[in-house]
């Protein structure tokens, strides 16, 4: 049986309906990312998987306890890691684990040294005995990842675990979540808009656009869904219909000046297509990404920080058109 | 059928949450020295002050305000740590604990006894000044104790009942002007409740329960009270006990 099952899962406030009758079954030492931009509904079905939010309709189980009868038992089983920072600043490292340890019953003997073996894992073992007020960003983070791990949970929940972090944290941070789920084999649910980070970290994704899922999948399976390789021409005045018609093409679209193609095997086709083209000033090719898997479905751009992690400049400057400006 | 397993994991929670409150409590020194210093303030400038010219049933003014002292301390104390929880939800710190497989009655009920522990430490530091006031009886000071500790219950769960509805900080102002200060004031701290007070005046002062907080603790330490000692902590437990009640039906529908 899976770990995780949700059937017609959905929550509305008001009108508004936040989640739409999600259905996922997510295995044992799962990493499942679940994708989606701002509001798409997110944070609610985690919500509701942590028992926090009250389902509208449909149903949930955790390691097969019913988030709506049992959620006790279910709160037991998962550790959350918040989104916004939930440390209690005014104590030190070990003492928030130590408290952690209290409130989910984790039996004295093995309390001292799970906390150890946690803030080993972390790299967090020299500066346990200082107030977590003390603490950059990306330290605070390690030890919310310690505590949701310290009373063995099934299921780990990540609310954009490396949201405000700098580059170089956020690879370590992913590093220690691949641990994390390595040990005691811990499922984990993760949600982030970092889609490159998703595709390495992820053995499974569900992109997720308002409250629906619209893709489930592993990351690889969806980027070749997209039909070969993505082709970036800065050009005027491209000749769209001609470039469509080509056998191998299977997308275009434009841009002003920026043309993208979706093309099978562009190694070989290249020269092909380049030599049915004029005044191309720039070429640049790639695999797809998650985005572009996004895109394609939704006709929008899953990122809001598009110019600070972009491939190439003519993504960046085909990602600042696409959202008008 | 009880289940012990659980019940202990209940208790485990409490003591969680009380643990907490202690460690705060030893970090934030400036905290409890100026919540020693300001009732010390109020003995020794306004009582002193005031003590050079008026004395009530043949006590001193200085020692007379001294229980009232007291129970202001526990009144102020108690409620605005039972506020500070907007401050805790502002931050998100309370968001962990919540989430936790404790029932919201144990983490309330570990908040009021980490507050009743600070509140009762301050307490305890301000009566061992109680050898300056020549009038005070020393044996009465168990009794005192009793009787503010029951109080500090009661005012905690009204500082979180408050708080646990409370958006923001600015309804701390409110909150000070419309409720703390009137129950200070109307509670016979700095005067005494007899027929001299006008009649409105006594009605309102009958009918604040730190009234029989100030009476009783003033009964315990000076022999001087206007109502029998089972009137006054009868009414104080009823008030501690009511206040729990509210305090844990609100603190459980907080979101």
């Amino acid at each position: 049986m899976a770990i995780i099952e949700t059937r017609s899962l959905t929550k509305h406030y008001g009108k508004i309906q936040a989640v739409r009758s999600i259905d996922l079954n997510i295995e044992k030492g799962e990493i499942f990312g679940l994708l989606g931009p701002n509001g798409a509904g997110k944070t609610t079905t985690i919500g509701m998987l942590c028992t926090i939010v009250r389902p509208s309709s449909g149903s949930a189980s955790i390691a097969g306890h019913d988030v709506m009868k049992e959620p006790a038992e279910v709160r037991r089983n998962v550790g959350i890691v918040f989104q916004d920072p939930t440390l209690d600043t005014i104590l030190t490292g070990s003492e928030n684990l130590e408290l952690h340890a209290l409130l989910y019953g984790v039996p004295k003997d093995v309390r001292r040294e799970r906390i150890k073996e946690l803030l080993e894992l972390v790299d967090l073992k020299d500066r346990a005995k200082d107030i977590t007020r003390t603490y950059s960003g990306g330290m605070r983070r390690r030890l919310e990842l310690a505590r949701g791990l310290l009373h063995r949970p099934a299921v780990l929940f990540l609310d954009e675990p490396t949201l405000g972090l700098d580059p170089q944290t956020r690879a370590r941070i992913w590093d220690y979540i691949r641990k994390m789920a390595k040990k005691d084999q811990t499922t984990i649910v993760l949600t982030t808009h970092y889609m490159e980070e998703a595709e390495q970290i992820c053995d499974r994704v569900g992109i997720i656009d308002h409250g629906s899922i619209i893709a489930l999948g592993d990351p690889e399976a969806l980027k070749e869904s997209m039909g070969g390789y993505m082709v970036i021409l800065r050009m005027k005045d491209a000749p769209l219909e001609r470039i469509r018609a080509l056998p191998y093409v299977s997308e275009v679209k434009m841009n002003d000046d920026v043309v993208e193609i979706t093309m099978k095997e562009a190694h070989i086709h290249l020269p092909d297509l380049l030599s049915n083209l004029r005044n191309v000033e720039c070429v640049e090719t790639r695999a797809p990404t998650l985005n572009d898997v996004f895109i394609k479905l939704t006709g929008r751009d899953i990122r809001e920080e598009a110019i600070e992690d972009s491939g190439g400049w003519v993504e960046s400057v085909a990602r600042y058109r696409q959202r008008g400006h | 059928m009880m289940d012990y397993a659980r019940f202990g994991k209940e208790c485990l929670g409490v003591y969680a949450v009380w643990w907490r409150e202690i460690k705060v409590f030893q970090r934030e020194k400036s905290r409890v020295v100026s919540s020693i210093v300001q009732p010390l303030i109020w003995l020794f400038l306004f009582g002193s002050g005031m003590g050079a010219s008026v004395s009530v049933s043949g006590v001193n003014y200085r020692d007379y305000i001294y229980p009232g002292i007291l129970a202001m301390s526990v009144l102020f104390g108690s409620v605005f740590f039972g506020l500070y929880i907007v401050w805790d939800r502002k931050l998100d710190v309370l968001k962990a604990v919540l989430v936790a497989p404790v029932s919201r009655i144990s983490i309330f009920l570990g908040k009021v006894l980490g507050g009743c522990t600070d509140v009762t430490l301050q307490i305890l530091i301000l009566l061992l000044f109680s050898f300056l006031f020549a009038s005070v009886d020393p044996w009465g000071i168990p009794l005192a104790l009793l009787i503010l500790f029951i109080t500090s219950i009661a005012m905690v769960s009204l500082g979180l009942a408050i708080g646990s509805f409370l958006e923001s900080l600015e309804g701390f102002q409110v909150i000070a002007t419309f409720v703390v200060f009137p129950l200070f004031f109307l509670s016979g701290a700095l005067f005494p409740v007899d027929d001299r007070l006008p009649g409105w005046l006594q009605e309102l002062v009958k009918l604040n329960p730190l009234t029989y907080t100030v009476d009783g603790v003033r009964g315990a330490l000076l022999g001087v009270n206007a109502f029998p000692l089972y009137v006054d902590l009868g009414v104080i437990a009823v008030f501690a006990v009511l206040m729990i009640l509210a305090g844990s039906a609100l603190f459980s529908r907080m979101k």
